[in-house]
């Protein structure tokens, strides 16, 4: 339908994206723009900081309570989907899921899907893959929309197209779809793609959808949205195919209302969404629409990995509300797609190492400030800096070193030249004598100081060390130790 | 960040003074010890004392770190008061140190109670010396706030800063656009990335140019840096102050 191709972002070279981000001002200043939007939309959300507090205390329990329990959650998940008429389908990783997809269309002798907002079809590469093979996907959230049209990938995980302005929306409608002039009125834009859309909701043999939580005492899939097209895309064609991480099951259904109101306001700051789709059949006999059959497609890839470390678990309670890269500074400054993966920002750092190894995805925890401002606005309260050091550690570990659960692709930014600068350092530190002679040199040979200092003095001046350090100016007058 | 129980006002206290403040700012130390003598007490500086790790620690580098902070640990034998006139490090100390040691039968018990002697310096001053600056010079002055973002988050470094300037005479705190926003260091952050590290700070200092104020005040040493010699580096006239440093000018006139 594009008369772009399709690109996929190599996970390598993040820095020279971020360079060519950084340079890109119409870029920061959509971004920054959307940014201080976002977190104006969240903070009136959550006026009262104890009711804030105590929900994400909630919200984290849930989530933890869920993966404590995650194969029989998943196991009780399949028997009452199964049990309510929905095919339940596991696969390992995105060739599975891939190949599950498109073995559903095919016996379906589909050749159309219409596609709701879903991450993890994104994950996967569903629609370069069905491609392929010779299907049309088109996707219906709006922003998936102009993305797709625009031959790119999403930029955030909740507003696909947060980088692209009302210009460039015009532009790409007006190039893509048949009499439609250039304007950049808004509302007109938003009925031009409504119109194109219609037509292919009527048409598609199957809808895909993604799924905010899986119910597992009722055999339930939320969906939440706005835009009526996830209603759409899992109410009009006859196959319905949803898609989930297996992290996203929680236990009861009333686990769901307090993690609904954690994301709906933490992500866009609204106090709930226009739909809520709750999904537990497919369409039963006497009922007028609904779909014939439906799918669930429940994604691995990688998951097991976090899952089996105490600590990295954690990052599995994420409940993609966005709200960590709404608040990261590096996000902010660089945009979603620098970093080259599905899911960019903070949760796209703590989660790409085990969906892509950190092999491929190694230079993304080094990439944070550590500032801490995701954590803080995380609802479910995942301790995305203290996940970012522990991958950290893993990606310098030695490759060879043996280790009781490895991560894929352990010790791919090991660098011996980098382990003797830390050795060097913790020798001079660990040791008073030796510091001791450093302070000395430093002060003393202060004149010398070099002025270009590595990366520090690329913006800014050098750094030069006192005449005096401080552990002489107190020796002088003898104070006590 | 849990909220903390004060000891009551103690006779001595040991100072950590951090590598940064040590090489690059002693003066902050010094006005740092002067503060403390000011209430009375007696401040001991071990001179066997380096860093408390984190470079290496946020670099994925926890042996190197554990090695670092081992050194430290044992310097500070008596049960006196850790002050730290750097709230990141007084993070470091409190909040990681523990977790650096959680599976070290010898240390690990030593590091958790070690912690919970560590106090950023205005957070020591605020609750446990509630010092009297009232005779302080008057005439007005008005300066931004800069709190590094770990101090914020794990120590609450922010409000203890604020208390503090709201106790001295004359002086007003103009709050900058996104204030809470980091200022791109991040330690090795800033020579891993140093362009990512760049826009970041160069935003920060037109935030704090913005408010008329040439003057930052914070308790954190390497945020000063970062921010004082990025704004020179643009010739643009911001420069910071340490929280110490200014307290002390405030008090007399003059640093110590
Ligand atoms: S990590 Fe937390 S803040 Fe980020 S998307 Fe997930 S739930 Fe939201």
């Amino acid at each position: 339908m594009s008369k772009h191709p399709m690109q996929f972002v190599p996970t390598a070279d993040f820095k020279e994206r971020a360079r060519g981000a950084l340079d890109d001002d119409k870029l920061r200043k959509s971004f920054r723009g959307a940014m201080d939007f976002l977190q104006a939309k969240r903070r009136n959300q959550f006026s009262d900081e104890h009711e804030r507090e105590s929900l994400r205390d909630l919200g984290s329990a849930i989530r933890k309570y869920a993966l404590a329990r995650l194969p029989d959650l998943l196991e009780e998940l399949e028997s009452k989907l199964t049990r309510n008429g929905i095919q339940v389908h596991w696969a390992e990783n995105a060739e599975e899921a891939n190949a599950i997809v498109l073995d559903i269309m095919r016996r379906n002798q589909a050749r159309r899907m219409i596609k709701g907002k879903s991450m993890a079809s994104e994950e996967i590469e569903l629609n370069h893959y069905l491609a392929e093979h010779g299907m049309e996907c088109i996707e219906s959230d709006m922003g998936e929309y102009i993305v797709q049209l625009a031959g790119e990938k999403p930029s955030h995980i909740v507003m696909p197209a947060i980088h692209k302005n009302k210009a460039d929306v015009a532009k790409l409608f007006e190039e893509n779809i048949p009499d439609t002039p250039y304007t950049e009125d808004v509302d007109e834009l938003i009925q031009t793609g409504r119109r194109a859309l219609r037509r292919h909701f009527m048409e598609a043999d199957v809808g895909l959808s993604g799924v905010n939580f899986a119910v597992a005492e009722t055999g339930t899939l939320w969906l939440i949205e706005n835009e009526g097209n996830g209603r759409l895309s899992t109410t009009v064609p006859p196959v319905h195919v949803a898609i989930m991480g297996m992290e996203k099951v929680v236990a009861k259904l009333e686990h769901v209302v307090p993690l609904v109101s954690l994301l709906t306001r933490s992500a866009t700051g609204q106090a709930v969404t226009t739909y809520f789709n709750l999904i537990s059949s497919p369409r039963r006999s006497g009922e007028l629409d609904g779909p014939r059959e439906v799918h669930l497609v429940l994604l691995d890839n990688g998951r097991s990995q976090a899952y089996a470390d105490e600590q990295l678990r954690s990052t599995l309670q994420c409940i993609r509300c966005g709200a960590c890269m709404n608040h990261c500074p590096v996000y902010g400054r660089i945009g979603g797609h620098a970093y080259g993966t599905t899911y960019p920002g903070p949760i796209g750092k703590i989660l790409s190492p085990h969906l892509l190894g950190l092999d491929e995805a190694g230079d993304l925890p080094f990439a944070s400030t550590l500032c801490g401002a995701c954590s803080e606005v995380c609802p479910v309260r995942i301790p995305i800096p203290d996940l970012l050091i522990r991958l950290r550690n893993e990606a310098k570990r030695n490759p060879n070193e043996t280790v009781a659960t490895p991560l894929r692709g352990q010790g791919a930014k090991h660098s011996a030249a980098e382990r003797v600068v830390w050795q060097f350092w913790s020798g001079a530190f660990k040791s008073p004598k030796a510091w001791k002679a450093l302070r000395w040199g430093a002060t003393r040979l202060r004149a010398f100081t070099p002025g270009a200092q590595a990366g520090w003095t690329q913006h800014r001046t050098p750094l030069k060390p006192a005449s005096r350090s401080l552990h002489d100016m107190l020796k002088d007058r003898d104070q006590p130790e | 960040m849990q909220a903390r129980n004060y000891p009551p006002k103690p006779k001595d206290v040991y100072l950590f003074g951090t590598c940064l403040i040590d090489l690059f700012v002693p003066q902050a130390g010094m006005d740092a010890v002067r503060l403390l003598e000011r209430e009375g007490l007696t401040v001991h500086f071990p001179q066997d004392q380096s860093c408390c790790g984190q470079p290496a620690y946020t670099s994925g580098d926890a042996e190197a770190a554990r090695k670092v902070a081992r050194a430290q640990m044992k310097l500070f034998a008596q049960d006196w008061p850790v002050i730290v006139p750097s709230g990141s490090c007084a993070g470091m100390m409190r909040e990681h140190w523990p977790k650096l040691f959680a599976d070290d039968a010898a240390y690990g018990p030593q590091a958790t109670a070690l912690a919970e002697r560590v106090f950023e310096l205005s957070e020591f001053l605020v609750h446990v010396l509630q010092p009297d600056y009232s005779a302080a010079r008057a005439e007005p002055v008005k300066v931004a706030l800069h709190t590094s973002c770990s101090a914020r988050r794990e120590m609450g470094t922010r409000v203890h800063g604020l208390s503090l300037l709201a106790s001295l005479p004359g002086v007003e705190v103009v709050e900058h656009v996104r204030e809470s926003e980091c200022c791109g260091f991040g330690g090795t952050f800033s020579l891993r990335h140093p362009d990512i590290s760049g826009a970041i700070v160069r935003d920060k200092v037109d935030s704090i140019a913005g408010t008329g104020c040439q003057r930052f005040i914070t308790a954190d040493c390497g945020c000063m840096l970062n921010i004082s010699t990025a704004a020179q580096h643009r010739s643009v006239a911001v420069a910071g102050t340490h929280m110490a440093s200014f307290v002390c000018e405030r008090l007399t006139g003059e640093s110590a």
